[in-house]
């Protein structure tokens, strides 16, 4: 390939070449013309030219909804650029759209004076009519204002696979890697990477491999000699903190940080998993590295998941299980039994639209309560919650570190828009990685199953250790002797024993970090994916002169010891989140602070204009201004 | 026989006795309960596995049954209603060297735990499931369960149970278990046998204890307990032997093609020759499953014994077959490799 490698300077000598700060881009196309894959190829090759950059993929829960149907649209979105890439883009600068039910269900989303380039062959009578347009959009004034380029992809497709041996069917599949040419030659991002790519991924193909190639490099081709594009983009590599990146998507990062946590805590890992939407990409990137040791256990339910794990977790292994809403409602008793038994365990809730199966492919943050209080009897557990994609790393050590430590089961809250959605990360030395320190009781001598150390923690004396049997379970226990106990001075004893327990770890997570200006009036609160999309909107309220504070929190029960005075110091206190206002409610009653709630449940991100504006609401004209 | 080797492993534990294995637990069955007997057998046999009392846990759902865990001096764990079976697959995956056990009962293991004992099974995860069927909810204080007779008339069912109960043998055969036995609570010795025998199965080996309620539904099976009914009604299952049952072992069990029928040997139409031979190795689980539903059939004895037994992988070994095989091909985890790794790019 390396011969036929393409001379972008010689190409750009045509046409105007034009610098930009930041790009939003969408694919959005059936759910079977390929828009992921295109979607996360120009991310990757945007990553690696050194754009900073967020990906939003938005796919219908269907696997292949009918072709044509405006509810079998998948879309990728993806927002690149020079500087601090905070969120996958408010409204795109350009959409393509590869049928009418694309254009239909993705036009209101463009910027004002956006491009749209659309696949002009597949807007036929049959397509029109699918995507319940009456007449022809682009033949009418309906996209005035924006910027037209009516590419014939599904024909140069098919005449550039001409004699390529692979049947009509086939040929019709290749005409995403034309757009994606297109689009690399647009914004001036090197095919190689996605040439490697498909040379890997279809090498027992290789007229596919071929075909997907020569489609790719058409397209690529297309774009320099085509009258359609007067000008090109570039965006400049960001300025990102020196070290080594690759781009993760919110599953991966958990995935490596349980791999990374097992092998600090020395302990194997063992995942009972069940597979859900969309929490099954941590199962089948765990159990990829079965040379760790990683046990990935795919269970007959939800159940069988958690309550394996729990059984790995008494016989000594860093316990998780990886699920979504309706996972973690079924797994509810389960929970309160690794309460009772005090045994570390992490329960990994990629959040998604609910009630019942709600939105399986949608993101939200509704499950907090579920997870704060979803369980029978006085049953609290550590919670903690990743706010970026690259986080989710972080936080799946630190909610190791928590429950082995503390003995004691930690929710660890994600999103599907986490979960999805990828950012380049500075991959961390793990050499650098403090350990996470496990204490197996060996000695006989004074050995109580339900004694307590400074922490208020209980040993963990695994099965195989001689002179150590012992019974736990579900039942009260005593404290110290953990026999089972129905006294009532000893329940009650024992319930604030749990919750004193876990209260303790606030003395052991970093205090709330409030950005922006110390002196302003109003504090803009989060938790978990949305602080992109807040940090963004903080950003250009103060960039207008007004002032504004932030805290974003990442470990929800406890909050951290300065919760209290933080949230005393504001005379305002806005908290967005993509649900009812679920934390600003636990603020509420846990500090009789007025927390304003700013909600959104349509199953996407806020957009930070969302935020911006709502944050004006409450500025007001000059108040707050400079 | 297969798996561990008993007599081996004996002479390292010779020291154990019953009372090893007996928690300091006061046992809080109500007195007449037939778990005492199982719990008694346990503790008799268990010196005789081989297996130090360190290296067994006992795992249990809800129900009578599953206080058993403690009341064994080994690891316990009392877990929630129907989840035994998984919770003894997490701790038998993550350290595959315990001999694990799980103490259940008809409502907890075929009725809420139905899913994760028919999974178990189908896995062939190397656990031992004792099931103790006294066909009744004792501990909620007498319902009909999965195995209670059509037409029972409980608590909740006052005007007889219109349900059709499992057969739990049948259902083991069907899910693929790899030991599946049945003893009688009231039959020391044979229990005894069974636990050992599932002791050094490898692979999921299911017991189905016959065992009384003396409260809630006593006399369940006091037509296979009373010496006056006993021999007419019971078949006991011995490998290699032939099916015979009556008081003068003159009434044996005749296959002709896929139909069981009852046979008379005094009648002069048939000799012994004519009895179906048990074959607990039998690969083909048609015959176990016909078996397993003589219980069902008029005129026929209920099989009591080790219906079948199978010899294949486990689960565990299996699972811990392919992390060796990732480990020989791509070489030991290297953390570093792994975060390190994909697209990658340098920012100076």
């Amino acid at each position: 390939m390396n011969e036929e490698t393409l001379d972008i300077s010689q190409s750009a000598r045509n046409k105007a070449v034009l610098n930009l700060n930041d790009v939003t881009v969408r694919f959005a196309g059936d759910s079977g013309d390929g828009m992921q894959l295109t979607g996360t190829q120009f991310t990757n090759t945007t990553a690696l030219v050194g754009n900073d950059l967020s990906t939003l993929p938005d796919f219908p829960a269907e696997i292949r909804a009918p072709a044509g149907t405006t509810y079998g649209v998948s879309g990728f979105q993806l927002h690149f650029g020079s500087s601090d890439i905070l969120t996958p883009g408010d409204t795109p600068d350009i959409l393509i759209a590869m049928n009418p039910a694309a254009l239909k269900t993705n036009l209101h989303d463009l910027k004002n004076g956006g491009t749209i380039i659309v696949n002009i062959n597949s807007f036929d009578s049959k397509n029109l009519k699918l995507a319940g347009y009456n007449e022809n959009p682009l033949e009418n004034e309906s996209l005035k204002g924006f910027n037209v380029v009516q590419v014939p992809l599904g024909q140069l497709t098919k005449t550039a696979l001409e004699n390529s041996g692979i049947s009509s069917k086939e040929i019709e599949r290749c005409k995403n890697f034309f757009a994606l040419g297109m689009m690399y030659w647009l914004y001036s991002r090197p095919v190689e990477p996605t040439l490697k790519w498909i040379e890997q991924k279809f090498k027992n193909a290789p007229l596919i491999a071929s075909a997907n190639e020569k489609a790719l490099k058409a397209g690529y081709y297309f774009g320099e000699n085509t009258e359609l594009f007067t000008t090109r983009y570039r965006v400049e590599p960001a300025v990102l903190p020196p070290g080594i990146y690759r781009n993760i998507s919110g599953n991966e990062a958990v995935a490596l940080g349980f791999i990374t946590a097992a092998e600090k805590a020395g302990l194997p890992l063992f995942l009972g998993s069940y597979p859900i939407t969309p929490a099954s990409d941590i199962l089948h990137e765990l159990s990829k590295h079965k040379n760790f040791s990683v046990r990935t256990f795919q269970a007959e339910d939800e159940i069988a998941a958690i309550t394996a794990s729990i059984g790995a977790a008494f016989s000594g292994a860093l316990a998780i299980t990886t699920t979504s809403g309706p996972g973690v409602a079924l797994k509810t008793e389960a929970i309160g039994l690794a309460v009772m038994t005090e045994l570390p365990l992490v329960i990994v809730d990629v959040q998604r639209g609910g009630p019942s199966t709600g939105l399986p492919t949608k993101t939200e943050q509704s499950d907090l309560f579920q997870a704060m209080f979803g369980r029978n009897g006085e049953a609290p557990v550590a919670v903690v919650a990743a706010s970026t994609p690259a986080d989710c790393f972080n936080m799946a050590l630190e909610a190791s570190r928590i429950a082995v430590k503390y003995m004691v089961p930690v929710m660890y809250l994600s999103d599907g828009y986490l979960a999805n959605g990828s950012e380049p990360w500075k991959i961390p030395d793990p050499d650098k990685i403090p350990a996470i320190e496990v204490k197996f009781s060996k000695e006989k001598e004074g050995f109580q199953p339900y004694s307590r150390d400074e922490n208020l923690s209980r040993p963990w004396a695994i099965p195989g250790t001689p002179d150590l049997m012992h019974r736990i379970g579900g039942l009260e226990k005593a404290n110290i002797t953990g026999n089972v106990n129905y006294d009532p001075e000893n329940h009650e004893y024992m319930v604030h024993l749990r919750a004193q327990k876990v209260k303790n770890i606030e003395n052991d997570i970093p205090a709330l970090e409030v950005t922006g200006d110390s002196d302003a009036d109003l504090l803009i609160i989060g938790w978990g994916g949305t602080y992109g999309a807040i940090t963004e909107a903080v950003n250009r309220v103060r960039s207008k002169g007004f002032k504004a504070a932030q805290a974003h929190f990442r470990y929800l029960n406890p909050f951290p010891k300065n919760t209290e005075s933080v949230l005393k110091k504001y005379k305002y206190i806005l908290c967005p989140e993509l649900n009812m206002g679920q934390l600003a409610r636990i603020l509420r009653s846990e500090y009789l602070i007025d927390v304003q709630s700013f909600t959104k449940i349509q199953g996407l991100p806020f957009k930070s204009s969302e935020i911006e504006k709502k944050m004006y609401m409450i500025l007001g004209g000059n108040n707050g201004r400079n | 026989m297969e798996g561990i080797n008993v007599t081996q492993l004996q002479n390292g534990n010779v020291n154990l006795t019953a009372k090893d294995f007996a928690s300091a637990q006061d046992v809080r069955w109500c007195p007449g309960c037939g778990d005492y007997s199982i719990l008694a057998q346990m503790q008799r046999s268990a010196p005789d596995f081989g297996v130090k009392p360190e290296d067994i846990v006992w795992i249990s759902g809800i129900g009578c049954a599953s206080r058993f865990p403690y009341y064994m001096n080994t690891y316990g764990f009392h877990g929630i209603h129907g989840r035994a079976p998984a919770i003894a697959t997490g701790v038998k995956l993550n350290n595959p060297d315990l001999s694990v056990w799980v103490a259940t009962g008809d409502g907890d293991l075929l009725s809420i735990g139905g899913n994760h004992f028919i999974h178990a099974c189908r896995r062939n995860i190397d656990i031992k499931i004792l099931l103790f069927n006294n066909r009744i909810y004792g501990l909620t204080k007498g319902q009909y369960s999965p195995t209670s007779e059509k037409g029972k008339k409980t608590k909740s069912s006052p005007f007889g149970s219109v349900d059709y109960p499992f057969n739990p043998l049948s259902l083991a055969v069907g899910s693929g278990a790899t030991f599946i036995a049945r003893s009688l609570d009231r039959d020391s010795k044979h229990l005894q046998l069974m636990m050992k025998r599932a002791a050094e199965h490898k692979g999921t080996a299911f017991i189905e204890v016959f065992q009384n309620c003396n409260i809630f539904n006593n006399g369940a099976y006091d037509l296979l307990t009373d010496k006056e009914t006993k021999s007419d009604n019971v078949l006991m299952l011995e490998h290699g032997k032939p099916m015979l049952f009556g008081k003068d072992m003159d009434k044996a069990i005749k296959l002709s093609g896929f139909t069981p029928e009852v046979i008379d040997l005094n009648s002069g139409k048939y000799s012994i020759d004519d009895a179906w031979i048990h074959d607990e190795k039998d690969p083909d689980p048609t015959r176990a499953q016909i078996i397993s539903r003589f219980s069902e059939l008029d005129g026929f004895p209920t099989p009591i014994g080790v219906l079948k037994q199978e010899i294949k992988s486990t689960y565990n070994e299996d699972v811990f077959k392919q992390i060796e095989g990732v480990k020989q091909s791509r070489g030991s985890g290297d953390l570093k490799k792994l975060l390190y790794s994909g697209n990658m790019w340098e920012v100076k």
